[in-house]
């Protein structure tokens, strides 16, 4: 018999954000590096060294918040061979990513030796007064840890400047038609490396948040794919802040859903369900990669600048 | 202040040198990375490219070097046809694995069975399989769009799953007393892809690997497909212009890597690993990338490029047992080859300029 009943809504709502929030981190970033034309499939890769980073030093210091920066330092340490890469040796991007995807991979299991079965400083969670107290939602939605809510501020944080600010604006102009940016006199590399970064240390910190509140342990190659959708987030967005958000919700959703389904006991085999994430993702790719007339002009084109 | 400037063309010299270069600066990084873990450099560095050709044990080494090397040649040439034609199939993993399955349940299905039929069948479905795994990216791409990198990729952790589903379940050996696994095809003498000559490692799936070095330089050097392949990833919309079927050669450059690497998957399964089993895939999907990029995309160069890769797989595992370092340098090692590799291209296609600073007018 299997036990449906036994999933508690709330319990889920809860876990949707936690599983939400590392994907949410790492496509925030990517799509702040996408909307500048730079597309960087190494997030896999920035991520993992993240999570390697975070946890050895705050398994070290005891201090989660310690390890979180250095987390979000490794992933942007990965990001600048990558700019390296593509804005320097003007290197295709496609190819770059996914060199930077093994390297991280293998970098981060070199780390992470030695660390497998060790438990990492606990992250506390952030009841906010009040509202942690109102019935359902409370527990649900506002005794989360502190790095999920940082993900929604900051998610609101990219919305803002993108749509609303002058830098936005340039970034912009940047990943739409660099050749007219550069005439303008923008610097073209320089906000493109800027993007670069930025994305690198969201994609550290996402990566960290999986090894050290998610699991928390360290296993090599944890993040099992996780970088992967949050690019495929990035284009569900169409290339807006908000629809990341949903886009993340929405995976946090199946994957905590499928979780509990095979904690459950459903009929269903449990290989079938871990797969459910990642055809959801083809899934989602293909309704909505019909109409990509959203995508930045400049996105995964090389510059260099005419004289 | 340094300054690139775009050639004409790209540089002949160059083009070969690149990837020499990024193996000398590869090796110097990586002494320098174990240096770091407190090993004398130099000894490492031989005991991963020196040791496995021409040391003590090479004898034991060099056909392990093949039989590393051939999966990788087989899988990265399919690879670099979709590449050339800015076709990134990056899933090559799930193919090799869905190829091995496929391949292993119909030689499993015949067995006790003897017969001369049975392994060419296995050859047939395991390439079928491939076909079958490269060709829903393949089909996504052309009918709705669906970017196909990131389509491939997430089927290789679906494939992933399915592997551990039937060494758990329908290929489980039924007389494995439990333990997951498919039979052993090396003792089931009809299925089992067996050594073409003693004590080489030479075994089938390394001929097939020569036989398509030589069928995608044939492709590429006299064939109007692999001109048209080669349009399609230089001139996109001249290509178009020119009347070249887009989907197509999407639908023949990733069958055709699926094919390989379904190839690829059968041989292995079927010959030097031997059964099917939950870790049976060590992502060579994923190094025969680095293998094709190292190789230029050319033929050729991947086939010594494989080589290379191949040796690195052992001489890793050498440096493992004698120095005790750790197998992940391994994979460090492989990535920063094609971080290199990546950034002296830029020798190829533009040259370096040394200017004086001028004094700026405007920013």
């Amino acid at each position: 018999m299997t036990d449906l009943f036994s999933i508690n809504i709330v319990v889920l709502l809860a876990s949707l954000i936690s599983a939400s929030t590392p994907i949410l981190l790492a496509a925030t970033g990517e799509l702040v590096a996408e909307r500048a034309g730079v597309l960087n499939l190494g997030v896999e890769g920035m991520m993992i060294t993240g999570a390697a980073c975070g946890f050895i030093v705050s398994v070290h210091t005891g201090s989660p918040a310690i390890g979180f920066i250095a987390a979000a330092a490794g992933g942007t340490a990965m990001s600048a061979l990558f700019a390296l890469l593509t804005q320097c040796a003007l290197a295709n991007h496609v190819a770059s990513g996914l060199a930077l995807t093994l390297f991280g991979l293998g970098l981060s299991a070199l780390l992470g030796q030695g660390y497998v079965g060790v438990k990492p400083p606990p992250t506390g969670n952030l009841e906010l007064p009040i509202l942690s107290d109102l019935p359902v939602l409370g527990p649900a939605l506002f005794s989360q840890d502190i790095v999920s809510y940082l993900a929604l501020a900051l998610v609101i944080a990219v919305w803002l400047a993108l749509a609303r600010s002058r830098s936005g604006l340039i970034l912009r102009a940047v990943g739409e038609n660099h050749n007219a940016a550069h005439a303008l006199g923008y610097r073209v590399v320089r906000v493109r490396v800027l993007a670069i970064l930025f994305g690198g240390g969201c994609a550290g910190l996402g990566g960290a948040y999986i090894s050290l509140i998610r699991v928390p342990q360290w296993t090599d190659g944890m993040t099992a794919g996780a970088g992967w959708i949050a690019l495929a987030i990035v284009v569900f967005s169409s290339w807006k802040a908000g629809r990341v958000l949903l886009g993340a919700w929405l995976f946090g959703g199946i994957t905590v859903l499928q979780l509990n389904l095979q904690a459950a006991g459903i009929a269903i085999p449990v290989e079938y369900l871990s797969m459910s994430p990642y055809l959801i993702t083809i899934l989602v790719l293909v309704i909505l990669s019909a109409d990509n007339s959203n995508a930045p002009a400049s996105l995964g084109r090389i510059f260099h600048a005419p004289r | 202040m340094l300054l690139l400037e775009r050639r004409p063309q790209p540089s002949r010299f160059w083009i070969y040198s690149t990837p020499l270069l990024a193996i000398a600066i590869t090796m110097i990084s990586g002494g320098a990375l174990f240096a770091l873990l407190g090993e004398n450099p130099v000894e490492a560095v031989l005991a991963i490219f020196w040791e496995p050709v021409f040391g003590e044990f090479s004898f034991y080494h060099r056909p392990q070097i093949l039989i590393k090397s051939g999966p990788l040649v087989l899988i990265a040439i399919g690879l670099s046809l979709g590449f050339r034609a800015g076709i990134w199939n990056i899933g090559a993993e799930g193919q090799y694995i869905i190829g091995a399955l496929t391949g292993a349940a119909v030689g499993l299905a015949f067995y006790p069975m003897s017969g001369w039929f049975i392994f060419p069948l296995m050859v047939v479905s395991g390439a079928m399989g491939g076909i079958l795994w490269a060709s829903i990216p393949a089909f996504l791409r052309t009918r709705f769009g669906a970017n196909e990198i990131l389509v491939s990729l997430m089927l290789v952790y679906v494939a992933e799953q399915i592997l551990a589903k039937m060494a758990l379940g329908p290929l489980r050996n039924p007389d494995g007393h439990g333990f997951p696994g498919s039979r052993n095809f090396q003792n089931y003498p009809s299925a089992h892809n067996a050594e073409l000559i003693a004590g080489t490692g030479i075994h089938l799936g390394i001929a097939a690997a020569l036989v398509s070095v030589m069928f995608a330089h044939v492709l590429f050097s006299k064939h109007i497909l692999g001109y048209r392949i080669r349009l399609s990833g230089e001139a996109p919309r001249a290509a178009r212009f020119a009347g070249v079927g887009t989907s197509r050669i999407v639908f023949f450059c990733l069958c055709t890597s699926g094919a390989l690497a379904g190839l690829a998957g059968l041989f292995e399964v079927s010959g030097p690993s031997g059964q099917v089993n939950i870790d049976f895939n060590t992502g060579y999907g994923f190094t025969a990338i680095i293998v094709a990029f190292l190789g230029r995309l050319h033929p050729v160069g991947i086939l010594f490029a494989g080589l290379l890769m191949g040796l690195t797989y052992i001489g890793g595992e050498t440096a493992e047992t004698r120095l005790g370092l750790p197998s992940a340098s391994i994979q460090i090692f492989q990535g920063m080859l094609l971080f290199y590799l990546l950034a002296v291209d830029v020798l190829s296609n533009y040259r370096i300029r040394v200017k004086p600073p001028k004094t700026r007018s405007s920013a």
